[in-house]
């Protein structure tokens, strides 16, 4: 394995993050924290949402932005970079296995969605103070939980970044990563789905649900959330499922 | 090490539309058409390409639009995996040892495909790190790169911004910045103004006499007859003719080519023609239109008017080309390069 290669793409990588930071910033933040704003605040302050609904909808926000982060990170300059700009040729041809250019994608995205993960809580709870009622009695669960989130929208965004036409990049939006959002339990709890019992099973195909209810689980385990060795279980999965399904995507666009 | 590069009997076969770029060979289309479903493509773009390029070559692959030059390039360089046959890079193997050829090899496309997140000092820094070069290293090629590709006043800017030519040779100093034994070019001089052709030429000559391997792909005869110390001709997946420029003109019947359009000809003024002194073949295009391959030209015309006249036939138009490799193309398939 040549490591030298790895940590050079990882740096270009950074390096353009860096240049691109303030627009990733804005890009990630100003929509999730809008929506913090406006249910958290303004509907909370009006009475129209009780008190504990701000930290009930905390977990689900920090889903969001990873997954949107990680996402966006991996499978938007993937579509660019294969289909319009070509810009990866460079480094498919660099003397590395090419397997490792996907890893390496993945790497970068998961390290993306972390940072943004770990910056909403903040922002958030200074959005929202007082009244959120932050609880973490297990950290390393947390954090394993957070490592696995941001996986998962970094494989999220590697197949859907091999799979999806250039055109196609709005459709993706509406049909996978919308009602990804919406179905995740992340503006409400996955209990809260109990008086719609058939939603409540299909639901738990979209990964996103795992994510949510994990960091809720582990964040605010005062709330009623999936049993933590299910959200594993489903995390780890979907990893794996996504980041396989990927790997065969990324081959099948890099060579014909 | 040098290394040169060989292919046995190289088959391609797309049976999805093939990217763009990637030659799309002789197109023939075939399988049953299935009601209502569109039938699975069968695009074969290399049909049995076998070469021999020593190292410290400089060796042309010449064909039209969609010949396969830009597919073979693509195996050669990892990119294409080939549905038959064999490609070596010195004596690896570029299918089982892909790393070690890559390492070897420094490789232009036909389309841009800069970094467009990066300068064009950038550029180059990164992929000399891909490779592995001490970032003291990586400086002092990239300043030197620059400087030779003309692009220093450009060298901290987007490359977003580069028009076309300075997008060409930033490529092609990225491709040598790894310093490889081996470049491929694949049609390098495509919309370069002629200043420029020039100064990639002089390029090109100098890399060569470092005693580096160079593919390139073209379908400029000029560049192929400026460059090359070899040629392949290639149409439709194979290779219709390969020697030296001067190997390849000298097999062009007489060297001269007449082209011929008439109001309507006939078999008997064609015999007629092949009878005149220096004439080496006469072909029929279609029913007005003739080729003449002989061994000289000008004189020739006031011959054929002649005997055009004496047949009572209207001599339209005639068209005369110097030995080229042109002429030995439409001599091998009855087209134009151009066409």
């Amino acid at each position: 394995m040549n490591w030298k290669a790895f940590f050079a793409m990882l740096a270009r990588d950074a390096h353009v993050a860096r240049r691109n930071f303030v627009a990733l910033l804005f890009q990630t933040f100003l929509q999730p924290l809008m929506f913090v704003f406006i249910f958290g605040r303004v509907m909370v302050g009006s009475g129209y949402m009780p008190p504990s609904y701000k930290s009930l909808l905390l977990p689900g926000i920090m889903a969001i932005c990873m997954v949107g982060t990680g996402i966006w990170a991996v499978a938007m300059p993937l579509i660019a970079e294969f289909q319009f700009t070509r810009e990866i040729e460079d480094r498919l041809l660099a003397p590395m296995d090419i397997s490792w250019l996907a890893v390496e994608k993945v790497v970068a995205g998961t390290l993306q969605a972390l940072a943004a993960g770990l910056m909403v809580i903040p922002a958030a709870w200074l959005l929202l103070r007082p009244g959120v009622d932050l609880n973490v009695p297990h950290p390393l669960l947390f954090a394993v939980v957070a490592l696995l989130v941001a996986l998962f929208s970094a494989t999220g965004g590697l197949a859907l970044g091999c799979s999806v036409e250039q055109t196609h990049i709005g459709l993706m939006f509406s049909l996978v990563v919308a009602p990804m959002i919406f179905f995740g339990c992340t503006y409400y709890p996955w209990s809260a789905l109990e008086k719609f019992p058939i939603l409540q099973k299909a639901v738990l195909v979209n990964p996103l649900v795992y994510a949510s209810e994990g960091l809720r689980g582990t964040l605010v385990p005062q709330f009623p959330h999936l049993p933590m060795l299910a959200v594993m279980v489903g995390l780890v999965l979907f990893n794996v499922l996504l980041f396989a399904t990927g790997l065969r995507k990324f081959h099948g666009k890099a060579v014909t | 090490m040098v290394a040169g590069i060989r292919t046995r009997d190289l088959r391609k076969v797309y049976t999805s539309a093939p990217p763009v770029g990637a030659g799309t060979g002789g197109f023939s289309f075939s399988g049953p058409k299935a009601k209502g479903k569109q039938p699975k493509p069968n695009i074969v773009a290399l049909d049995g390409i076998s070469l021999d390029i020593a190292s410290g070559e400089i060796f042309c692959l010449l064909g039209p639009n969609g010949a396969g030059k830009s597919t073979t390039v693509g195996v050669l360089t990892t990119r294409v995996r080939p549905t038959s046959g064999q490609a070596f890079i010195g004596e690896h193997d570029v299918w089982q040892e892909q790393v070690a050829v890559k390492r070897l090899i420094g490789v232009v496309a036909q389309r841009p495909n800069l970094d467009f997140s990066l300068t064009a000092r950038e550029i180059l820094a990164f992929h000399g790190a891909y490779f592995g070069l001490s970032s003291h290293e990586r400086a002092k090629r990239a300043e030197a790169l620059l400087e030779r590709f003309k692009l220093t006043d450009r060298a901290d800017q987007m490359v977003r911004g580069f028009s076309g030519g300075m997008m060409q040779r930033l490529s092609i100093a990225r491709a040598m910045m790894h310093d490889p034994q081996v470049l491929f070019l694949d049609e390098p001089s495509a919309g370069l103004d002629p200043q420029t052709r020039l100064l990639l030429w002089e390029i090109i000559r100098e890399y060569n006499q470092s005693g580096k391997t160079i593919l390139l792909t073209t379908h400029n005869m000029e560049e192929a007859d400026a460059l090359c110390k070899r040629l392949a001709i290639v149409d439709h997946g194979r290779v219709i003719a390969l020697g030296t420029p001067q190997e390849l003109k000298a097999a062009v019947p007489g060297g001269f080519l007449l082209r011929l359009r008439f109001g309507h000809h006939s078999p008997d003024l064609l015999e007629r023609f092949r009878l005149l002194a220096g004439v080496r073949e006469v072909r029929a295009t279609d029913n007005n239109s003739a080729d003449l391959y002989a061994d000289r030209g000008g004189s020739l015309v006031p011959e054929i008017a002649n005997l055009a006249s004496a047949g009572s036939v209207e001599l339209c138009d005639v068209h005369i080309s110097e030995p080229s490799l042109e002429n030995l193309f439409l001599h091998h398939t009855g087209r134009s390069l151009r066409e």
